[in-house]
């Protein structure tokens, strides 16, 4: 398993072919890999966005993170997994976030990496801040996901 | 008097913005829940801010206890991913 969290640009695609290489030792029990990337856009919800801030809670993030990808592994009984996720400055086109999966056949590894994507988006402790041009606004969840279990209204 | 327990506190996003800092150490009495920790921070300002409990790293709901040296984040709904 592969949970980082990068401070600077990274190439998601590298990355990729660098951790099947080197620690999944090409192995030939993987018959399906799925990718999930998510990148910047440079508007959201009806303004340009110039640029991005993402803060995250250092320490809880990487647990988050580390037991979303286990519980993937043991519900969709995939071989392994990997998320990379920026924090810092980020421009249109980045990358944000990778979400990576190795199964023994397909349903197994598509179905792991949409899970875990959605989960990250509700549990993940990750914050984004956009620069419309006109000033700096902290982005809100989508309204499907506000309402959570320790989502407490004051 | 009783007895007093140290906690570690942390503020993150909008709440950070809003507590006008990223974090404090109080020392507070005991028998205290994180809800009830967040009302006694917040007691002098006004908002309908929706807020997360963590405590040493993991979700709690607003009735969970604090004890001595627990570190307890406040921050708004994840915008990760």
């Amino acid at each position: 398993m592969k949970i980082e969290i990068i401070d600077e640009k990274f190439d998601p695609w590298q990355s990729l072919v660098d951790y099947k290489r080197d620690e999944l030792q090409n192995n030939p029990k993987i018959g399906a890999s799925s990718v999930f990337l998510g990148t910047m856009r440079d508007f959201n919800e009806g303004d340009e966005v110039e640029s991005m801030e993402l803060e995250h809670y250092p320490g809880m993030t990487e647990k988050y993170l580390t037991d979303i990808v286990n519980n993937a592994i043991k519900k969709y009984k995939i071989i392994d997994g990997l998320v990379m996720h920026r924090v810092g400055h980020l421009n249109p086109t980045d990358p944000i976030v990778i979400v990576a999966t190795w199964s023994e056949h397909r349903d197994n590894a598509f179905n792991a990496t949409r899970a875990i994507m959605e989960s990250l988006k509700v549990e993940a402790p990750f914050w984004k801040k956009e620069d419309t041009g006109k000033g700096f606004r902290w982005v809100k969840p989508a309204a499907s996901q506000e309402t959570t279990e320790s989502t407490n209204e004051i | 008097m009783g007895k007093v327990m140290k906690l570690y506190i942390k503020y993150f996003a909008s709440v950070r913005d809003m507590m006008g800092k990223d974090s404090e150490v109080i020392d507070i009495d005991t028998n205290l829940t994180v809800f009830g920790l967040w009302e006694t921070l917040t007691l002098n300002l006004k908002s309908d801010m929706k807020v997360m409990f963590a405590v040493n790293h993991e979700y709690v709901g607003k009735d969970f206890k604090l004890k001595h040296g627990d570190e307890i984040a406040f921050f708004p709904p994840v915008t990760g991913g």
